[in-house]
């Protein structure tokens, strides 16, 4: 009988070309995503050494980071913003690819939300890309990790990148969660747990009751968030939410295609006695809404809690972490997290701008209206399909009348890289996934939460509970 | 690539754990489509003190006192020694240009972000992992001693302290022989050009649906 494999070993072991006797592997590549800010070094040098692309057909590309969010007839102001998104526009011309959705066009988006929503994303494949939350995509059993630039060009010129077999950790999630927790709460709650390095050098594979009970879009949060956990890649076996999540999407196969692919993608999971490295369990009725409230996403707690207090820690480069990160936050130790008032929200970013997301968000907003004292509430879906989708559910007349401003997709102020950023000592309730200084703009103070709580904090000016609005 | 062999060089500390890309080169140097330049913007918030943007001359920038790259004892260091952690975040490999553009050539620290610790070597920078303890150790000595240096010796797999205190680490075989022939990965892939046609081949026949 052959052994009991974990979903990693079963992906990782069939995409090996070929292995060096140290365990350097050459592993093929599936599904090359391709955005404007981590390409353009990596096709200039592809150019240099007189190289093409080994297979076009592998790339799917758009242009996010730098896109604006509103005001698309004015185009991109910003000169070297423009001039990244044509010199991705030129490349992708220049080449072709199997998809291209540029800045405009009603499929453009977050790359990491485009992707799935195509079934560009698909059981069984290895996924790549010059961005770290590419972790996102091992939410449907496919191995999808970050590569950087010279990789980019590696994948580009040979379909294939250099890696070695990662150590495999199962966090299981087991039980049912409580209402009002969702998949980001879950990320934020395991973070918190493991620390950001804890994943340094593992794949982790999420299981568990509360993990097969969370939607596709659920699993993409999670899993776009186990970079911040310090994994390269996190992923979720397959199951019937995932095949009926594909099933009829532009990219995934059909007629008889489809019913080989799913005999396969059945297989896509980790076998019963399958031994992992490392293993973690959390009751799932233990988490609660959770709110960062510091510079990195394991400085998390409970909805309920307060911020710590550094001369409570014993290690001294923990405390010194810690008092850093409330002086940038401008936090007090001790203070009540539901007594955090917020300058702006964001609802967006490639963890949670999602049609679920957003009708969450919704449910929160309707017949409600924004804190005055809160200056801007940016809703920022993940797509132009999502964006579709939303306003056919009339999502987008219920952020407008709560005082929410509805946009144009992208990547926004999760990294600020186009017009949409905080101010200096500006705080922010944000659905994004990081919360480093200067994250959302130079000086901005960001706290990491769930749609539900961003929305709540929008209308209630500081962190609240969805059922304390009135 | 550059080769990297050997390494006498004066060491900066930066006594932070978890420093990320986005500290390392903000997003807004990101912009960028060339490889090289961005040196002068390394870890330009702590740097300066005022807000950086691309293009700006950076000669004329208010400089933060405080940030220990702007002590006029470590100008000129070419290892920079680092706590846990370092390098997470985002995977912009603009990151590691910044680090080899400003001058460093070697990273001492306890842990390194996986993307981070891996788009170093593409870039001729030696990433080295020793033992928490020793970090500590050396922070104090570097500290402690105006122009510390250390010495690195790639081939041999040793970081030496002035005394000739010698600590061992570890690194990946095949990086470290890419890294002292100064080899290029894709070339070196390209040699493999056949078997991976021959994969594809089998690939494509076994689950033609991801070949579309
Ligand atoms: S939404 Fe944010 S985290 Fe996601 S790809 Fe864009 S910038 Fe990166």
């Amino acid at each position: 009988m052959q052994q009991a494999q974990t979903l990693y070993e079963k992906l990782w072991s069939s995409h090996v070309v070929r292995e060096e006797a140290d365990g350097t592997a050459l592993i093929y590549i599936d599904r090359h995503l391709v955005h404007e800010v981590t390409s353009p070094q990596a096709f200039e040098g592809l150019k240099l050494a007189g190289r093409t692309p080994w297979r076009t057909g592998s790339i799917v590309a758009t242009a996010d980071h730098n896109t604006p969010t509103d005001h698309w007839d004015e185009g991109i102001k910003d000169p070297v913003s423009r001039q990244q998104v044509e010199t991705l526009d030129a490349n992708i011309r220049a080449v072709g690819a199997l998809a291209y959705f540029p800045f405009k066009d009603e499929r453009q988006g977050i790359v990491h939300v485009i992707g799935p929503e195509n079934g560009a994303t698909l059981p069984g494949m290895t996924v790549v890309c010059g961005d770290s939350h590419t972790s996102t995509h091992g939410a449907f059993g496919c191995l999808a990790h970050g590569i950087g630039t010279s990789e980019v060009e590696h994948v580009l010129a040979t379909q294939c990148l250099l890696q070695k077999r990662s150590k495999t950790l199962l966090i299981s999630v087991d039980g049912t969660l409580a209402p009002g927790v969702s998949a980001k709460d879950v990320a934020l709650a395991i973070i918190g747990h493991i620390g950001t390095a804890g994943g340094t050098g593992y794949a982790i594979e999420f299981g568990g009751s509360a993990i097969r009970g969370l939607s596709m879009e659920g699993r993409m949060t999670l899993c776009n968030m186990a970079i911040e956990a310090g994994a390269r890649a996190g992923m979720v076996a397959v199951d019937e939410v995932t095949i009926n999540y594909l099933k009829g999407r532009p990219y995934a196969p059909d007629g008889a295609a489809w019913d080989q692919a799913v005999a396969y993608w059945r297989t896509l999971h980790s076998d019963p006695g399958a031994r992992f490295d490392k293993g973690v369990n959390i009751d799932a009725a233990t988490i609660r809404p959770q709110v960062t409230w510091g510079t990195s996403p394991e400085m998390v707690t409970d909805l309920d809690g307060a911020v710590p207090d550094p001369a409570a820690v014993s290690d001294p480069v923990k405390r010194e972490g810690m008092s850093r990160a409330l002086a940038y936050m401008g936090l007090a130790a001790g203070t009540p997290i539901k007594r955090i008032a917020v300058d702006r929200v964001f609802i967006g970013s490639c963890t949670n701008s999602r049609i679920e997301d957003l009708r969450v968000a919704a449910e929160v907003a309707r017949g409600r209206h924004k804190a005055d004292s809160v200056k801007q509430v940016l809703v920022v879906p993940g797509s132009g399909l999502v964006k579709r989708q939303a306003e056919a559910e009339g999502l987008d007349k219920v952020f407008v009348a709560a005082g929410f401003e509805w946009r144009e997709p992208g990547c926004s102020m999760c990294l600020a890289m186009n017009a949409d950023r905080l101010e200096p000592g500006e705080r922010c309730a944000s659905t994004s996934n990081r919360n480093f200084e200067g994250r959302q703009g130079a000086g901005g103070r960001t706290h990491l939460v769930s749609p539900a709580l961003a929305a709540a904090a929008a209308i209630a000016g500081h962190f609240a509970d969805v059922g304390e609005l009135n | 690539m550059r080769a990297f062999t050997q390494l006498d060089g004066l060491v900066a500390p930066l006594d932070r754990a978890n420093v990320d890309t986005d500290a390392i080169i903000p997003k807004q140097f990101l912009k960028s489509i060339q490889r090289s330049g961005f040196g002068p913007n390394l870890f330009d918030e702590w740097r300066y003190l005022d807000q950086g943007a691309p293009g700006k001359d950076n000669a004329g920038r208010p400089l933060n006192p405080d940030f220990v790259l702007n002590q006029p004892r470590y100008a000129g260091a070419q290892i920079l020694l680092t706590r846990d952690n370092f390098g997470c975040g985002s995977s912009r490999e603009h990151a590691p240009w910044a680090l080899d553009d400003y001058g460093f050539r070697a990273l001492v620290g306890s842990s390194f972000a996986d993307i981070f610790f891996n788009n170093c070597f593409k870039n001729g920078v030696l990433p080295i992992c020793l033992p928490a303890e020793v970090i500590d150790r050396l922070f104090a000595a570097c500290l402690a001693t105006e122009g510390y240096r250390l010495s690195i010796d790639l081939a041999a797999q040793q970081v030496c302290e002035p005394d000739g205190t010698a600590h061992a680490f570890e690194v990946d075989p095949f990086r470290k022989e890419c890294l002292l022939n100064g080899w290029d990965d894709i070339g070196l892939t390209l040699r493999h050009a056949d078997e991976i046609r021959a994969f594809e081949a089998a690939r494509k026949a076994a689950h033609p649906y991801y070949f579309r």
